[in-house]
């Protein structure tokens, strides 16, 4: 196989199948965790238990007072990666091509100088928290393979993506082969693994807000 | 011209001075990446050198490289190079026709026997024993293997040649490969492009002719001084591929400012040739220079990679049908589990026996 066979195939059936079951995979972890429900409350309620939830999957997502060190380090470094992942990933001209071919809209691109800068930080950021990671002893006792696989499958993206676009000595076709196979895997696993957690967040972040609410307490 | 003469003596025939002939050697000398140091060796070797018999075979091709090597108003260094051997054997250029052709190929076959350079362009069917297509009775697989085992070294000029090229192309009805896939104990040049450019192919043959050897190749066989960068590394319009700047349409202002040809198809990123450098016409200009992306033309595959004019970061297939399909699938399954999940849990309560102190006490 050459690399353009390679190529075409990525960019043909390859591209259909990881979004098939990205797009799968995704919606049966929504579907199946609606569908679960939960058991009937018999309690009267004592507050609205719909917009407590709403209100959490905010809250949460806010710095407050009296974290520790380790918080703030969390939070910190998971919004600087988060944002720089984001942004490289919806605001590259070449991404926003692809997107606008499946969608059928696009939107503008950022200046390439920039989303060089949020891709560094997206990646920088990502490394600090894998050595955080490693350093903490608690951490490090907590994390398992899936922890490593995560991690390693959204830095490869970013830092063969980050190849593609400047000079290299390596071939750019083999390379851009490379970035789109880590980001075909990337979706591949999205549903099946921790980062699940692009939606089931927002699902486990209701849940409680909901049930706080229902009690009426603030949570 | 008889054979025994110079490239000295057909170049003094030709009213060439030695001055116009070194500027040509150091012309040479830089395409082949070569230091400018050399020039004057290239020249003493070149001049020397006897006129090596040339058998150009044509097999499944459109002549377009014939074309793109002949076609040219003016002496250039084409015409200099092509003067310098001697083509023994070529269906389109030579005089002869039927049988008095075919017998001047296998005259130069017998006579230079181990040393004569074998030009291929076209791609060799192997589907019904070849039989797609064939010159004087004998199938191109044949009239190949037949011609390959005298030949010094072989040249695989175009795209068909060295990879197949549009013959090869999805579904490929003939069996189409190219040369390497049937030679294997020979050295095999692959010179590709449709049609390649065509100082790249006087190029090689004018390392073959100086040196007596075969230039670096990489592993697909391609000298390495015409074939080791990609078009987009040395792409005049890459500053403005650096800077986001992109021609969204043909006839927009991006395009007619020269911007970057990305956003319209440009494969220049993954194709490797000298058109950025060496340029066309006697270094006019090359496609991107002339407004239009690159086509890809050198590459493998590059008939099935996709349309032209979609850029490489698009995919080549609609997912939206089955990212549809798969919502759907997605939604049964989940529901499904929820069901048997709830269907279990009825069971679990239904089962469930209520146990009294009574039974309790029994066991004790
Ligand atoms: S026009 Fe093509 S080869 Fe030139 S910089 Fe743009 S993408 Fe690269």
């Amino acid at each position: 196989m050459t690399e353009i066979e390679l190529l075409s195939w990525l960019r043909g059936p390859g591209f259909q199948i990881s979004v098939a079951i990205f797009v799968f995979g995704l919606v049966y972890r929504i579907s199946q965790n609606l569908a679960l429900g939960r058991k009937k409350n018999l309690a009267a309620p004592r507050g609205n238990s719909f917009s407590a939830g709403l209100n959490t999957i905010w809250r949460r997502s806010l710095f407050h007072e009296g974290m520790s060190y380790r918080g703030y380090f969390t939070l910190i470094a998971g919004y600087t990666f988060h944002l720089g992942f984001l942004v490289t990933l919806f605001f590259l001209s070449q991404h926003i091509i692809m997107f606008r071919s499946i969608f059928g809209f696009g939107w503008p691109a950022l200046p390439p100088a920039i989303i060089d800068i949020t891709a560094l930080i997206g990646m920088a950021a990502l490394v600090a928290v894998l050595i955080h990671r490693i350093q903490d002893p608690v951490l490090r006792k907590l994390s398992d393979y899936q922890d490593y696989l995560a991690w390693a499958l959204t830095f490869l993206p970013l830092a063969s993506g980050f190849m593609l676009v400047h000079p290299m000595e390596i071939s750019y076709t083999l390379l851009l082969c490379l970035h789109i196979i880590f980001a075909e895997v990337l979706l591949i696993v999205i549903p099946f693994t921790k980062l699940s957690h692009m939606i089931s967040i927002f699902i486990a972040r209701w849940y409680n807000g909901a049930i706080a609410g229902y009690k009426g307490v603030q949570s | 011209m008889s054979k025994q003469q110079t490239l000295a003596d057909i170049l003094q025939q030709q009213g060439i001075t030695r001055r116009g002939f070194l500027k040509f050697c150091t012309a040479m000398a830089s395409l082949m990446a070569l230091p400018p140091g050399m020039a004057p060796a290239i020249a003493d070797a070149l001049s020397k050198a006897m006129r090596p018999s040339v058998i150009w075979l044509s097999f499944q091709e459109c002549t377009g490289c014939t074309e793109s090597l002949t076609r040219s108003d003016k002496p250039t260094l084409e015409s200099l190079i092509l003067g310098a051997i001697s083509l023994d054997y070529h269906h389109t250029l030579q005089a002869a026709s039927g049988t008095a052709a075919e017998a001047a190929r296998e005259q130069a076959m017998e006579q230079f026997f181990g040393k004569y350079l074998l030009i291929v362009d076209g791609s060799i069917p192997l589907k019904n024993n070849g039989a797609y297509s064939t010159i004087a009775g004998v199938s191109n697989l044949q009239m190949l293997q037949d011609v390959a085992k005298g030949a010094a070294a072989i040249v695989a000029v175009g795209t068909c040649a060295a990879f197949g090229g549009l013959p090869h192309a999805n579904p490929n009805p003939t069996g189409a490969v190219p040369v390497t896939d049937i030679i294997k104990d020979k050295p095999v040049i692959n010179v590709p492009g449709c049609p390649p450019i065509p100082v790249v192919i006087t190029g090689v043959l004018a390392h073959y002719l100086t040196f007596g050897t075969i230039p670096d190749l990489d592993e697909r066989h391609r000298p390495i001084s015409f074939y080791g960068d990609n078009i987009h590394d040395r792409c005049y319009r890459r500053p403005f591929y650096d800077k986001g700047k992109f021609a969204k349409s043909f006839d927009d202002e991006g395009a007619r400012k020269g911007w970057c040809l990305y956003e319209l198809g440009c494969k220049g990123p993954t194709t490797h040739n000298a058109c950025a450098t060496v340029k066309w016409n006697g270094g006019v200009s090359f496609p991107i220079e002339s407004g239009h992306p690159c086509l890809g033309c050198s590459e493998p595959d590059f008939w099935d990679a996709g349309s032209f004019y979609k850029p490489l970061a698009e995919p080549t297939v609609d997912a939206s049908t089955i990212a549809g399909a798969a919502i759907a699938a997605g939604a049964a399954a989940g529901l499904g589990y929820g069901l048997y999940d709830h269907h279990k849990r009825k069971k679990a309560q239904q089962e469930h026996k209520k146990v009294t102190v009574e039974d309790l006490g029994d066991q004790t």
